[in-house]
């Protein structure tokens, strides 16, 4: 049975519509018969791409013209939800734009937010499945009020999916005087280029820890990555270390990877990092500790140096051409 | 320029937490300690008033059981003085309610900057810092992976997805702060004595003009339905190196048909 409208926040770079956006789609799609997206941007741009993927309206507050998504995005929703819009449900990606919207717009309804939603069920009202302890267990929570729920959902939860439909409707989503609370404003944006495959959407992901030591053996992955056509990530340990960019990490509060197969060489698998690649299909781990948890999780566990492992793993390779 | 830090005191992450089966919450019962998340808003804090030729740091924490324990390390680092509410009202709370106490506490301090980290370790919402900043009717800045004051404004790179964003905003205002903003400096031993003598105000709900209603198991607007135990992946092969461990990581690769 249908839940009722459910919304998602869509967001967009360039016009591509992100992952996330899709995958939450997917699953919303699931729960009701009617899923509207929210974007802080032209809907004329994504329209095309939402409504295949099963969105049948955008509402679009235009450029965003600098503003920060949370307090503009938060208050348009806010707005409409005063004018009479009423979905059961919000749906944010665990993103820097979709913890903002949901915080503030929590705030404006004076509702609660679920967070870390890696599964939604319908269960006579949502319920949100959160992880907890690494992923050891999970947790169903539901909201007590009949106010619109706000989810905060991780990427790599859902599968994206078309649907096959027709363009999403544009409607224009005002966004209100935000009074001070708006005064923000992004003077310019720097993109970090990295080559190969893009983190979160490569098959096979080779990450490097803190047992690699030093800064310069972060190259062992790197050289590594680039033979197996992968992409090479990082523990926060040595993003924090200043060895990698922030763009390279694996886990909670960095990227959520879901690749083919996942490489970890001198990481010791906290239950932050594990958070980001436990979906991955094929776990490789070297370490040199035995007890170390990220064999916990491993489909070959190596107990071994990384210095001596990964050079003769690369020679071995470079010699089969 | 003062500046107010929420700093969090939460149990110690090396010491496993569980859940209490009867209310389905950590629990809290230990000894709690400063978030390692926090200690990054505390320096910065302490850099950026002194960048301005002076103020006052003060902190700013939510606890049970009147605990202080994490307050002092961060007071002990330099902080001038901290605001503890701990109410038996307040067990329960989830992120909104933690945000109307902790704003109506910083609230007291009249900062001219509000800092938190993006995401506590424990709890881990990531939302708090900008339910504060709504509550507060405040601008804010999260994600902040440097931070620069000048001219009544904050210019803070914001970290984005593809890299990063340059954002200005005027005071007064909240930033959020990652990991790895600045490096958090020991507290030394001088530090740790003069911690003991530096004041910590004690507040209730009440002092700080809050409905117990409103917060706590009463103003929390969710329930948990269940817990349960997540699948747990098979048992993998562990070898041992001997020298040729390379080799079957290898043969692996080529089963999966990676290379
Ligand atoms: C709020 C919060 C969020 C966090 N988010 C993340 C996150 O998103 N991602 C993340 O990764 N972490 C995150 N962390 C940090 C996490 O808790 C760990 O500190 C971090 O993952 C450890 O990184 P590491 O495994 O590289 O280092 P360590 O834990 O120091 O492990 C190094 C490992 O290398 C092994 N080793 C040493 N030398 C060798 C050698 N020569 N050969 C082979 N093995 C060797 C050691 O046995 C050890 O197991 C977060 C923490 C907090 C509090
Ligand atoms: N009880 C608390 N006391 C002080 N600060 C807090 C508290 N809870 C959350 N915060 C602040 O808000 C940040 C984000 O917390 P969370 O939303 O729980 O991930 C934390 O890192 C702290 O800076």
């Amino acid at each position: 049975m249908s839940v009722g409208t459910i919304w998602v926040l869509a967001e967009a770079t360039d016009g591509t519509v992100a992952s996330i956006t899709l995958e939450m789609l997917a699953k919303a799609r699931e729960l009701s018969d009617n899923v509207e997206c929210v974007f802080g941007g032209d809907g004329a741009l994504v329209a095309t791409e939402l409504g295949a993927h099963g969105a049948s309206a955008v509402h679009a507050t235009g450029d965003l013209a600098g503003k920060l998504p949370g307090p503009a995005i938060a208050g348009a929703i806010a707005a409409a939800i005063s004018g009479g819009a009423a979905p059961v449900a919000i749906l944010c990606g665990t993103t820097y734009g979709g913890r903002d919207v949901a915080g503030r717009l929590s705030v404006k309804l004076d509702a609660s937010v679920i967070t870390n939603i890696v599964d939604l069920t319908n269960d006579g009202g949502l319920v949100g499945t959160e992880p907890v302890f690494g992923g050891s267990q999970l947790v169903n929570t539901r909201f007590t009020s009949d106010k619109p729920g706000i989810f905060l959902v991780r990427p790599k939860s859902f599968e994206a999916a078309e649907t096959g439909g027709g363009a999403a409707t544009v409607a224009a989503l005002a966004i209100p005087d935000l009074g001070p609370s708006g005064a923000a404003r992004v003077t310019n944006s720097f993109v970090e280029q990295s080559e190969g495959p893009k983190l979160d959407e490569a098959a096979v992901v080779v990450s490097g820890g803190r047992g690699l030591g030093e800064s310069e053996k972060f190259e062992l992955i790197e050289s590594l990555a680039a033979k197996l056509g992968a992409a090479p990530g990082a523990s926060r340990a040595i993003v924090d270390a200043g060895w990698v960019p922030y763009s390279y990490q694996v886990g909670q509060t960095g990227k959520v990877v879901k690749p083919d197969v996942y490489i970890a060489a001198g990481i010791s698998g906290a239950t932050q990092h594990l958070v980001g690649m436990k979906g991955s299909k094929t776990i490789i781990a070297i370490n040199k500790d035995s007890e170390a948890p990220i064999f916990g999780v491993a489909d070959l566990g190596i107990i071994g140096d990384v210095h001596k492992v990964l050079p003769q793993l690369l020679e071995a390779l470079n010699a089969r051409g | 320029m003062k500046v107010a830090v929420c700093v969090k005191q939460i149990p110690d992450p090396a010491d496993p937490g569980a859940l209490d089966p009867s209310t389905n919450t950590l629990k809290r019962d230990v000894k709690l300690i400063l978030d390692e998340s926090d200690s990054y808003g505390v320096e910065m804090a302490l850099q950026l008033v002194d960048a301005a030729g002076g103020g006052e740091v003060t902190l700013i924490s939510m606890a049970p059981n009147n605990e202080v324990n994490g307050l002092r390390t961060a007071l002990a680092m330099g902080a001038d003085k901290a605001i503890l509410v701990s109410d038996d009202a307040l067990a329960g709370s989830d992120a909104l309610g933690t945000s109307k106490v902790l704003a109506a506490a910083i609230a007291r301090s009249e900062p001219d900057l509000v800092l938190a980290a993006t995401e506590s370790s424990d709890g881990y919402t990531g939302t708090v810092p900008e339910q504060i900043a709504e509550l507060m009717g405040l601008p804010s800045v999260t994600f902040a992976k440097s931070i620069e004051v000048a001219d009544g404004a904050v210019k803070v790179q914001r970290q984005t997805e593809e890299g990063y964003d340059d954002v200005e905003c005027p005071l007064p205002c909240l930033v959020s702060v990652t990991a790895g903003v600045v490096e958090p400096r020991y507290p030394s031993f001088k530090g740790i004595m003069a911690a003991k003598s530096k004041p910590v105000d004690e507040v209730s709900i009440a002092d700080l003009g809050i409905d117990a209603g409103s917060v706590g198991w009463a103003g929390g607007g969710q329930e948990i339905v269940s817990v349960i135990d997540a699948p747990v992946r098979d048992a993998g092969e562990i070898i041992e190196d001997e020298g040729e461990a390379y080799e079957r990581i290898v043969a692996f690769l080529d089963e999966l048909k990676v290379i």
